[in-house]
């Protein structure tokens, strides 16, 4: 009794254990019970049992309710596909003029909104990607194909690869100076001369019309936000689902509202890049100190003049943080909406890892990752910049960057001309090096691979075998094995000890959604898929960055390597893997553990580095050698910001997970990309998304009631 | 006395839900306890004082006595829970946003503890600001911050971004964009507290500079008692949201209210405070032939009366004997009397 009284805690902990081995032991696993491969709806068998709810039929493998809970939510995804399907083709039907025809037609508003907007994203893309690299269809939108047929002289030309990279180095010389000039002139080279031209200036221009139009909306909802608790109530779950969502699986209902191609893309991806923008906006509006804020109203200013020349004056790191992050998920996004036919490396890159051709994709994929730093680099010197005072300068000194680019555009075109006379009757270089006449490296790589795999395929294969059998599929087998009963104990259990009644409920719904669904057993597996993952990547991280830890030019150094890797899109690490393991899961847990990895690590390096000096002097004066330290101090006291790294973890290992269906898993993830080529699969896709989004809810709701407590505890909240 | 500038009438802020219904069932009888016990938190409780045109009144207290919280009401950064307050006559509680804007655009200026100076723009853009928000022209009201850029002794940093600047010439440049509207009232708040204790003796005189040049109407809020005494026409010095006393430095010195008003007073060197019309007794014949001003402080004039064998005359400005004091009283109001706490 003493130890019970003691800790408390821990024979709480115990009893949950005990209930929930229990409960496993005492349930069997029925005789028909086995992991189906097909989706059972798909599947006719006279085994299913069927019910009808909102006029849908739903067809399941019925078990006893304590081993697997019957999918009574099975009906929402077809009727979420039909009410889309009802609203784009049905509802509300409104007389709209066509101009083609000259007469009224009878369209669904929602059907004519979408056709508008597609018209209007396409418009813009077009622009801006006809700008970079020429075309006439700005010019056909608002002449006519006979016009520009009578007048070819008309399409736009495109600018030279020259001028391009010069503002690109001008632009990074102003912004941080002479290291990232250098940078981004030697990225730009390098993709001119490697052939990667207008794949790339395709993804910039899909960016260039993303971001902004996120950044708009995203501070706009912010600002709404900061200034409306009412509306910040309403965003808030939309904005806690959309971070833990996979970008992945918000293609599918895109696909059915917009299509196929540029358009719907640019529109999903300011779905998923507006929330981070409306968070950030909120922070930093929040970390106005109050006295500014009421210096401003001391001034006079009305509330117009207090958001605009005091706030976001004020708050100006954060938002353009804000817009790095834009930014950055406006790249990982045109990479992955490749999927969807946008045109770009993305495209490139999966036609690459779909021919199996390695050499392609990692060209494609260096070019991929220069470019993300050089954009994460680019966006963050300009939040970091401090404004100078040009009211002394002269005209020439205060805009020579522009003068200079002037000059630069100049040159280009004059280079672009002489090359004309050049490269007579082949390609002018000067202008754009084309994709197959650049440098290759895809045959050295190629064989490189094919070499790794001669010499080494008895060892790789040794390797995943073993994996495999021997601890992949135990693990599989284990979570499996466990009813559905006493896995929504255990969850709920963990919610009320750490988090109380609340904490217990909201965990409860989250579990119970994905347990009703059809895809209890898909969950299942992708969480194995994410444990073994985030166990790895803690172990892996933790070490790596205590280890780090101890140096401080290393700690920076750890860190700038997090920063880096943190920017690739997290696609491309599916390259590197499928090159070594070829096409089996150890691929994707690979990839996996690489790519959680990331967050583990620094978490680790900056919650040691959160312990105040104060107390490491204080320690040392006691007389504590490193690892007391260690253990005694940095340890305890750092714990709370890691378990947030190991919150980071869980979302990143989820989101390789679902991405790592392309190369094959029995996942959530598979079935989002089977949705996706499903004209029914809007549904399907939407709800899978969410369940994969409450998964990592779960944990994150435990992690951060914990940390909570935890940091109160220790008196640094 | 000349016309009120400022006049609060029974001035409550309560914190928390139900404050306004609580207010109203206290019936003017609020305890800092019963409210706390209800989820309540009294701010300022029962103010109710004057400040004259031209006057310095300092409100002194430690944190969280409500001193801060009795200025954002009189500015209406936050809004009083009850009772009135009148701007030059004006009923500031009444006020549309509209005029309320135009009040703080013509009529008032405040400094800050944090100083609360906008990061991206320059000194002068700084000190600008307040008369551009009025809807002034950038050429006009540049050439008038550059003025206040000379006032405060800022010139030469005038392109200056406030981060190249050290706290005290920061808060140069919240004082200086305080004025550049030329307010008839002037709110401080704690504008010396985050500065050192060098800085803030040259700030406080460089303050007392330009308030003798300026005259504006002041309401000073301060946590440092001996800043108030050095700065004060009136002091009121405040605890868990009362007022405790409200007086000149010299009856609070001579006279604290209450025991809490007693403990500041007793470490407070009397010579530097108190001048000889405070101490002075009435007029008799017998005076020597060394005569003192009664605007003198004790300090100053201590050295001449203590050498003085009989009792020492005290004159105004027009040469008119008005009191005496006796060499004993000096040693007395300097070195006695403290213990039975007058």
């Amino acid at each position: 009794m003493e130890i019970l009284k003691k800790y408390p805690k821990l024979f709480q902990w115990l009893f949950l254990l005990l209930v929930f081995f229990g409960l496993c032991f005492a349930i069997d696993v029925p005789e028909t019970y086995k992991f189906i491969r097909g989706q059972a709806e798909f599947v006719k068998d006279p085994n299913q049992s069927t019910y009808v709810f909102l006029g849908k039929e739903v067809r399941y493998y019925a078990f006893d309710v304590f081993w697997r809970l019957p999918p009574l939510l099975g009906w929402l995804p077809i009727w979420i596909n039909d009410s889309l399907f009802f609203l784009m083709n049905e509802w509300m039907p409104l007389e709209f003029w066509n101009e083609d025809t000259q007469e009224f037609k009878t369209r669904p508003l929602l059907l004519e909104v979408s056709r508008k907007l597609t018209f209007f994203m396409t418009f813009l893309i077009e622009l801006i990607r006809e700008i970079l690299i020429g075309g006439i269809n700005t010019i056909v939108t608002f002449t006519g194909w006979d016009w520009i047929s009578d007048n070819p002289w008309a399409e736009l030309p495109g600018l030279p690869w020259t001028i391009v990279t010069a503002g690109a180095v001008l632009l990074s010389y102003h912004l941080s100076g002479k290291g990232l000039a250098l940078f981004a002139g030697l990225t730009m080279v390098y993709i001119s001369i490697f052939g990667q031209w207008k794949p790339s200036m395709q993804t910039l221009s899909f960016i260039l019309v993303a971001a902004p139009l996120s950044f708009i909306f995203g501070l706009g909802l912010g600002i709404a936000a900061f200034r409306n608790k009412r509306v910040e109530k309403a965003l808030y779950p939309i904005l806690l689902v959309m971070q833990t969502m996979p970008q992945y699986a918000v293609l599918v209902p895109a696909m059915v509202l917009f299509g196929v191609g540029d358009h719907a893309a640019v529109i999903i991806t300011m779905v998923v890049a507006i929330p981070p923008m409306i968070l950030l906006t909120i922070l930093g509006l929040r970390a106005v100190p109050p006295e500014v804020i009421e210096a401003g109203k001391m001034s006079g200013c009305n509330n117009w003049q207090l958001m605009f020349k005091v706030l976001i004056p004020t708050a100006r790191r954060d938002i353009l943080i804000g817009v790095n992050q834009v930014i950055m998920v406006c790249f990982s996004m045109a990479v992955i909406s490749a999927f969807i036919a946008a045109k770009g490396l993305g495209y490139n890159l999966l036609l690459a890892l779909n021919r199996l051709d390695i050499g392609l994709a990692l060209e494609a994929g260096l070019c991929i990752s220069l470019i993300a730093i050089l954009l994460d680099k680019m966006s963050l010197a300009w939040a970091n910049k401090q404004e100078d005072y040009f009211g002394n300068l002269t005209f020439i000194q205060r805009n020579k960057n522009i003068l200079f680019f002037v000059g630069a555009v100049i040159v280009g075109i004059l280079l672009a001309y002489i090359g004309t006379y050049l490269f007579k009757g082949t390609h002018n270089y000067l202008f754009e090096v084309p994709h197959n006449k650049g440098i290759s490296t895809a045959d050295f790589w190629n064989r490189g691979v094919d070499w790794i795999f001669d010499t080494f395929f008895v060892y790789i294969k040794a390797f995943n075998t073993w994996l495999i059998q021997d601890v992949l599929q135990p693990m599989r087998a284990l979570y499996l094995r466990m009813p559905a009963i006493a896995t929504i104990v255990l969850v709920v259990g963990a919610g009320y000890l750490i988090g109380g009644i609340r904490s217990a409920l909201i965990v409860c719904g989250l579990t119970l959604f994905i347990a009703l669904s059809p895809w209890w057993d898909r969950a299942l597996v992708t969480t194995y898929m994410a444990t073994f993952g985030v166990i790895v990547s803690c172990t892996i991280g933790f070490i790596v960055g205590t280890l780090s830890f101890q140096n401080k030019h290393s700690a920076s150094f750890m860190l700038g390597v997090c920063d880096i890797f943190q920017t690739f899109p997290s696609f491309v690490y599916l390259i590197p893997v499928m090159m070594l393991f070829g096409i089996t899961d150890t691929s994707v847990l690979i990839a996996v553990i690489v790519y959680a990895t990331i967050p583990a690590t620094r978490y680790t390096i900056e919650g040691l580095r959160s312990v105040p000096a104060g107390l490491h002097d204080a320690a040392t004066m006691s007389g504590v050698n490193k690892f007391q330290r260690l253990t005694k101090i940095e340890f305890p006291l750092a714990f709370p910001h890691m378990m947030l790294g190991i919150n980071q973890t869980i979302v990143f290992a989820l989101f390789m997970v679902i991405i790592g269906a392309f190369i094959g898993t029995e996942d959530l993830g598979q079935y989002i990309l089977k949705a996706l080529s499903d004209k029914n699969g809007a549904g399907i896709g939407l709800t899978l998304g969410v369940c994969v989004a409450f998964i990592a809810l779960i944990f994150d709701n435990l992690i951060r009631s914990w940390v909570e407590k935890r940091k109160k505890h220790l008196g640094i909240a | 006395m000349s016309e009120a500038v400022i006049k609060c009438e029974s001035v409550y802020k309560i914190f928390g839900e139900n404050a306004k219904k609580m207010l109203q069932e206290a019936n003017g009888n609020v305890d800092a306890k019963t409210f706390q016990d209800n989820g309540c938190i009294v701010g300022v409780n029962n103010a109710s004082f004057e400040v004259a045109k031209g006057e310095m009144l300092v409100v002194m207290g430690l944190s969280g006595s409500g001193k801060s919280t009795l200025l954002r009401c009189i500015s209406r950064l936050t809004e009083a829970t009850g009772g009135k307050i009148f701007i030059e006559g004006q009923d500031l509680l009444q006020l549309k946003n509209k005029e309320l804007i135009d009040l703080r655009r013509n009529k008032m200026g405040m400094v800050f503890q944090s100083f609360a100076l906008l990061p991206h723009k320059t000194v002068v853009e700084n000190i600008a600001f307040p008369l551009q928000i009025k809807g002034i022209k950038v050429e006009e009201s540049i050439g008038k911050a550059m003025e206040m850029v000379k006032l405060v002794g800022l010139d030469g940093r005038e392109n200056y971004f406030p981060r190249e600047l050290s706290g005290g010439q920061q808060q140069r440049v919240g004082i200086a964009r305080s004025l550049a509207v030329e307010p008839d009232i002037w709110f401080l708040d704690e504008p010396f507290s985050a500065l050192d204790p060098l800085i803030r003796k040259e700030m406080q005189d460089e303050f007392l500079r330009l308030q003798e040049q300026l005259k504006k109407t002041i309401m000073f809020i301060t946590h440092d008692f001996d800043e108030a005494l050095k700065l004060a026409d009136r002091i009121a010095i405040m605890k868990d949201g009362l007022i405790e006393q409200l007086d000149t430095p010299a009856k609070i010195v001579l006279n604290p209210a209450t025991e809490y008003v007693r403990k500041f007073t007793e470490e407070v060197p009397r010579e530097k405070v108190l001048l000889i019309e405070d101490v002075m007794d009435k007029a008799t014949d017998s005076v020597g032939d060394l005569k003192v001003l009664k605007d003198e402080v004790i300090e100053n004039v201590a050295e001449k009366i203590l050498t003085q064998e009989k009792t020492v005359g005290v004159i105004d400005d027009k040469n008119n004997l008005i009191g005496s004091i006796n060499p004993s009283k000096i040693i007395n109001t300097v070195f006695g009397g403290r213990r039975n706490g007058n």
